[in-house]
């Protein structure tokens, strides 16, 4: 960075102009680099995740299966087993109906125990040894809510099916209760900066530990609360904690979005309201807060988008369930985070690993839908100058 | 204000002066709540901290050890504090020119509707959750960088930061890489709107003696933002040694504690380390120790974030 001494304006050299160029090029290089992460991330989340979002896994798909594995585990030794075999005089043979078969290969044994696996009457475990007319039964995936409708459950990460109902009321109560929180205690500290101590010291402060709390590290701020709550008051996790210590992460969001813009809202308005003789408190309550309203709703929907899409509190103040739970005192929940950070070590090839990208699109789509939300409200409800 | 005199002499109503109170200790109780809310938190760390500190047989600050099961605790952060700061630089030192760049592309380079347009895209990433960034960074970005890495290691080797290291993918040069991603938005954001106050005299003196476009950027707008960029790569960097879900998801974890200066070796940040031990914080010693290495994450932090404002705060007193 050199002061404008620098300039050699006597010539005109063809280095001038080639610098220009390729300053220029590498501006336009840097976006494409910002850009391609984010392309590459949707394209991979909504290429894995989409399907799984509207439609399901066909139905069971007919095996056949012999009771015990056979003593030689050759490859031959399974293909010996024909569909005469199966329906036939074998007694050890029968046919069974798996999930969604295209996960299921020869020679995979199949437990008795796992309803899920299997819905074969008889209950036997055994050895899948063919798919007698079933080829492509899997591939063809048929319209459903069921991703939206049924919980994760017992389903297991080999096995196709299940879905996030748990996991998306988890992350509702989670921004609910943080919302609950955060937003009046967020509002009022806003009203006391602009309103009450504008331009005094105290608001330096405050101000400027706002400023210290927007870059606490969510891991932090959950250690504090599990500090507090859990090792010092003796709660046990909940959701109910691990929305606590969200709080202190939506706070500062809700808190500078509601002071830019309060402090925008006219001293004319404020002064005519005082005229009236109307009192400070009814004039800021039904003047001040309901001009600013657009920009203090677009502070709070981006706070409530920054909680949903948390995890680290969640792990710490938090174990995570598999099924529905509507109570936020219980120390189990689920939510979309902890569903996608424990389907995200599952090799790429089972099905549990399509529903964590699943889960991905799903928190994708609530956390960027209330992001243009929240943009969309700011824009049609800037504070006209007049 | 309640006391004007009315004019016409019409009798208002004494003014009930309790609300108002009321309200003011409302609102002055919330602000003072959230100051003292960041003090509570280095507070409760510190007590909740300092018994297992006590106990600690080895030297906090460094020793690599982390045993905190059974037995004598002996546990340090050094291992940590390499991982975390390590992976936080390089992740700074490749987004702060990617976002500078972006920035004045937006504000200087491109057509408005362009620029806005890039300006969006990029405020997105902003909105993709950390738990993707993850998901995506350990199963899809570390095999596609892999053949990258395996390269620089097979030809700069010598170089310690280049030195072999992992087999597996999970290595801090791709936590490095998605952590940049992640706090490209942050600082191009605040980049662009110290680049969009450089006055416009400024610019107009520069192009008046004849100055390119490179050079009115070099001479008017990146002298002007410098401080905003600093205080910008600071708040990034914040952000970055505090991440915990997506760098947990990339890293693989050793069993060797030891201080491993290469970029494509495991290890585990404060936040990751923590993280990954949720499920284990049985007892209060136990606990004690992961509080205590997240007390340090916090002073970190805060130390990062405070310099930030505070370059920021000089930087617009100047202007």
């Amino acid at each position: 960075m050199s002061g404008p001494g620098t300039l050699n304006l006597q010539r005109p050299t063809g280095r001038r102009t080639f610098v220009d160029v390729t300053m220029r090029v590498l501006a336009w290089l840097a976006a494409g680099i910002a850009i391609v992460p984010l392309v590459w991330i949707l394209y991979t989340v909504i290429s894995r995740g989409a399907p799984l979002l509207f439609t399901a896994e066909p139905d069971y798909t007919r095996v056949c299966t012999i009771a015990d594995r056979p003593a030689d585990k050759s490859e031959a030794a399974f293909q010996r087993v024909t569909e005469s075999d199966c329906t036939g005089a074998n007694p050890d043979a029968s046919y069974r109906w798996v999930v969604g078969g295209s996960y299921v290969a020869v020679g995979e044994n199949l437990r008795a125990d796992t309803n899920s696996v299997s819905r074969d009457p008889s209950g036997r475990a055994g050895t899948v040894v063919g798919m007698p007319g079933s080829e492509g039964a899997g591939s063809i995936r048929t319209p459903s809510l069921q991703w939206w409708t049924t919980d994760l459950g017992a389903t297991p990460d080999q096995v196709p099916g299940g879905g996030v109902k748990h996991a998306l009321i988890g992350t509702l109560w989670i921004g609910l209760i943080s919302s609950v929180i955060a937003v009046p205690l967020g509002i009022l500290g806003a009203v006391y900066l602009v309103e009450y101590a504008r331009g005094k010291r105290s608001a330096k402060v405050v101000s400027f530990l706002v400023d210290i709390l927007t870059g606490v590290p969510s891991i932090v701020a959950a250690l504090f609360v599990y500090a507090v709550l859990i090792t010092t008051l003796g709660w046990s996790r909940s959701t109910l904690a691990a929305g606590l210590a969200l709080v202190l992460l939506m706070l500062p969001t809700v808190l500078r979005s509601t002071e830019e813009m309060l402090k925008l809202v006219p001293d004319s308005l404020r002064e005519a309201s005082y005229a009236l003789g109307v009192p400070k408190w009814k004039t800021i309550l039904s003047v001040v807060v309901p001009t600013a309203f657009k920009g203090i709703a677009t502070g709070v929907v981006l706070g409530m988008a920054r909680v949903m899409g948390e995890t680290a509190p969640l792990l710490i103040l938090l174990n995570y369930a598999r099924n529905t739970n509507w109570s936020p005192l219980s120390n189990t929940m689920g939510s979309l985070p902890t569903m996608i950070a424990n389907a995200a070590n599952l090799p790429q090839s089972y099905p549990g690993a399509d529903r964590g990208w699943g889960a991905a699109l799903t928190l994708i789509l609530l956390v960027m839908g209330l992001n243009l939300l929240a943009r969309w409200i700011g824009r049609s409800g800037k504070l006209k100058e007049r | 204000m309640t006391d004007i005199q009315d004019p016409t002499r019409v009798q208002l109503p004494p003014p009930n002066k309790r609300p108002d109170a009321a309200f003011f200790g409302a609102s002055a109780g919330a602000g003072f709540i959230i100051a003292a809310l960041v003090a509570f938190i280095g507070i409760f760390l510190l007590v909740t901290a300092i018994p297992s500190l006590r106990k600690n047989t080895v030297n906090f600050l460094t020793s690599t050890q982390w045993q905190v099961g059974e037995g004598d605790l002996a546990f340090g952060i050094a291992g940590m504090l390499w991982t975390t700061a390590l992976s936080s630089v390089v992740a700074m030192v490749l987004a702060v020119p990617i976002s500078v760049g972006v920035a004045l592309l937006i504000t200087q380079y491109a057509p408005r509707v362009l620029g806005n347009t890039v300006g969006f895209l990029v405020d997105l990433l902003a909105a993709v959750p950390s738990v993707v960034y993850g998901l995506w960074g350990a199963a899809i970005l570390a095999p596609a960088v892999q053949p990258f890495a395996q390269w620089l290691q097979d030809n700069l080797g010598w170089f310690p930061l280049f030195a072999p290291g992992l087999a597996s993918s999970g290595s801090v040069f791709v936590a490095s890489i998605v952590l940049a991603i992640m706090i490209i938005p942050i600082v191009t954001a605040i980049s662009r709107d110290v680049f969009e106050q450089t006055p416009r005299d400024h610019i107009e003196a520069a192009l008046a003696l004849g100055a390119t476009k490179w050079e009115v950027v070099q001479t008017a707008v990146l002298p002007y933002g410098r401080s905003g960029v600093i205080a910008a790569s600071m708040l990034g960097l914040g952000r970055a040694l505090g991440e915990t879900i997506a760098v947990m998801l990339i890293l693989s974890t050793t069993n060797d504690t030891s201080i491993n200066f290469s970029l494509f070796a495991g290890g585990e940040t404060f936040a990751s380390k923590i993280a990954n031990n949720a499920a284990e914080f049985d007892s209060a010693t136990k606990t004690g120790a992961y509080v205590a290495a997240g007390l340090v994450l916090f002073v970190v932090t805060f130390a990062v974030n405070a310099v930030a404002r505070v370059i920021a705060a000089g930087g617009k007193a100047r202007s």
